[in-house]
């Protein structure tokens, strides 16, 4: 459930109505996770609210994108709510794995709390693993997109002009009976899920998934937060849009250190 | 996986929690894992001034909670002291491993018999140094040290350090102190890094600037009694630890 962090009137951070609310699959590599990080450090947006939770396994650190030592004290937990009027965005990141069997529990409360914030569009950041990619889609853009039909008659016609391509349905029985094809998003733990039920209740979604691998996630963070800029606009690409360019504007939260280990003993050479 | 929590109320009768009233707490101190536990036995716990009010019983591949109350630190239990001087002081000692699909019941049951009105808690935990994240290599920090992460409404001193980012707490200790962040309840927890996973005297003491604090300087034994305790605990230690003679 929803928790904002201030209880006391004016809390103008959780009226939501007609909002794009944003959030991450924890997926392979934690892509949309770690997109998610680049979004909100970049924007420096504000912490507006809890998601508590029993579905999450519990965790807590210092803030996660702190700049300086006055702001490097505030407790995080391990979903949080931010927020950005001015540009109609509100994001829930969240910090750690799903626990057993909370898969559907978790997807029920939150589109539950979609509804009853009056978010506009909910867009979901994922991933799916590389590997299980057929002999097409190993060629071309690793990036693809997912749209409900309540969302498709709204955006559908921009996705083709960004020249997106939709994720591919595969075979249900492979080998057996290739004409049945389904959604199958492997490695995008609630992605699939969430989907299908923002299909069945009518909600506008969008999914943004990348293709990856479990590594060093943080320039297929990069690729998917440019992706999804392309649509959402949050931030002013470059005008040459090379890869490095657009890169070195995102802001990099500080959290992001020690990601492989801390300091070499001296002792070991 | 079913967490059951149960307190002796008034004289004695012991029931489910949740059928009574939320009784008062002003101080709620939670020891989790076996160093901590100690630690509170060792300096704070005695038979004289406190009576054990309430245990959780719990199963998981880990550990099963034992069914007495007469236990030794290196058990795995989960009791619930109160002071009985003054009996808003309430203390536990977790050193059974809470899932974590079990960490959630744990809070909902324990907490949701407290009225959080005027509510402070303390969490003491251990963690092994090697999950510390630091520019430098592990090997040279001195270890065991203790660092603090505080809830917004905490507004007191804390002993020592904050916990620096990257670093990130979990399982039991990081469940109170989310649950205290999201419900406005000024709570602190003390995570102490050591390389010992065992009971040890040195990780116990490393607890010791806490004795100063506002929280728990009222509830410091006799000195001379705790060095007596610990040197018990070492003891009990040893004799376990003869197989390689």
């Amino acid at each position: 459930m929803f928790v904002p962090c201030d209880r006391g009137g004016g809390s103008a951070g959780s009226d939501f109505k007609g909002f794009t609310l944003l959030m991450p699959a924890v997926s392979v590599g934690n892509v949309g996770q770690l997109a998610i990080d680049l979004v909100i450090s970049t924007l420096d947006m504000t912490k507006v609210g809890y998601f508590y939770t029993d579905c999450l396994v519990p965790m807590v650190g210092n803030n996660p994108y702190a700049t300086a030592e006055e702001n490097s004290t505030e407790l995080s937990i391990n979903a949080e709510v931010y927020s950005l009027p001015s540009k109609k965005l509100v994001v829930l990141q969240i910090r750690s794995p799903f626990i057993k069997n909370k898969y559907r529990p978790f997807c029920q409360t939150l589109l539950s709390w979609v509804k009853s914030s009056k978010c506009a569009r909910v867009v979901l950041l994922s991933s799916s693993h590389a590997y299980q990619r057929d002999d097409e889609q190993l060629l071309g853009t690793p990036l693809r997109y997912l749209l409900t039909p309540d969302l498709e008659k709204a955006v559908g016609g921009l996705m083709q002009e960004l020249k997106w391509k939709e994720m591919e349905k595969v075979a249900a029985y492979p080998g057996i009976n290739d004409t049945e094809k389904i959604l199958h998003i492997p490695g995008g733990g609630i992605t699939k899920l969430l989907f299908t039920e923002s299909c069945s209740k009518g909600i506008q979604m969008a999914v943004l998934l990348k293709f990856c691998s479990e590594g060093d996630n943080i320039p297929d963070a990069f690729a998917l937060v440019n992706y999804l800029n392309e649509w959402l606009q949050l931030i002013k690409s470059s005008v040459s849009a090379s890869s490095t360019d657009a890169s070195s504007q995102w802001k990099v939260p500080s959290s992001w250190r020690l990601l492989f280990g801390n300091g070499l003993p001296p002792a070991l050479f | 996986r079913e967490v059951g929590v149960l307190w002796a109320r008034g004289s004695g009768a012991a029931g489910e929690g949740s059928a009574e009233e939320p009784f008062a707490c002003s101080k709620f101190v939670v020891a989790v894992g076996h160093n901590a536990a100690a630690f509170l036995s060792s300096f704070i716990l005695d038979s004289v001034c406190w009576e054990v009010v309430g245990v959780v019983k719990l199963w998981n591949e880990w550990c099963r909670t034992s069914n007495t109350t007469n236990v030794l630190p290196t058990d795995s239990f989960c009791l619930f002291y109160r002071l009985i001087s003054d009996p808003t002081v309430l203390l536990c000692q977790c050193s059974c491993y809470v899932a974590e699909d079990q960490q959630f019941q744990w809070l909902e049951k324990v907490f949701g018999c407290m009225q959080k009105e005027g509510l402070q808690v303390t969490i003491l935990s251990t963690c092994p140094v090697a999950d510390y994240k630091t520019q430098e290599s592990t090997l040279t920090l001195p270890s065991p040290f203790l660092r603090a992460l505080k809830t917004k409404e905490f507004k007191e001193q804390v002993c020592c350090p904050l916990l620096e980012q990257p670093n990130i707490v979990r399982d039991l200790p990081a469940a109170v102190l989310s649950y205290c962040q999201v419900w406005q309840i000024p709570a602190v927890l003390y995570q102490c890094y050591t390389d010992v996973i065992k009971l040890d005297t040195v990780t116990i003491e490393a607890f010791k600037p806490l004795l100063s604090s506002k929280t728990l300087k009222s509830l410091v034994k006799d000195v001379s009694e705790s060095t007596k305790i610990l040197k018990k605990l070492l003891t009990t230690n040893e004799t376990h630890s003869n197989i390689y003679i």
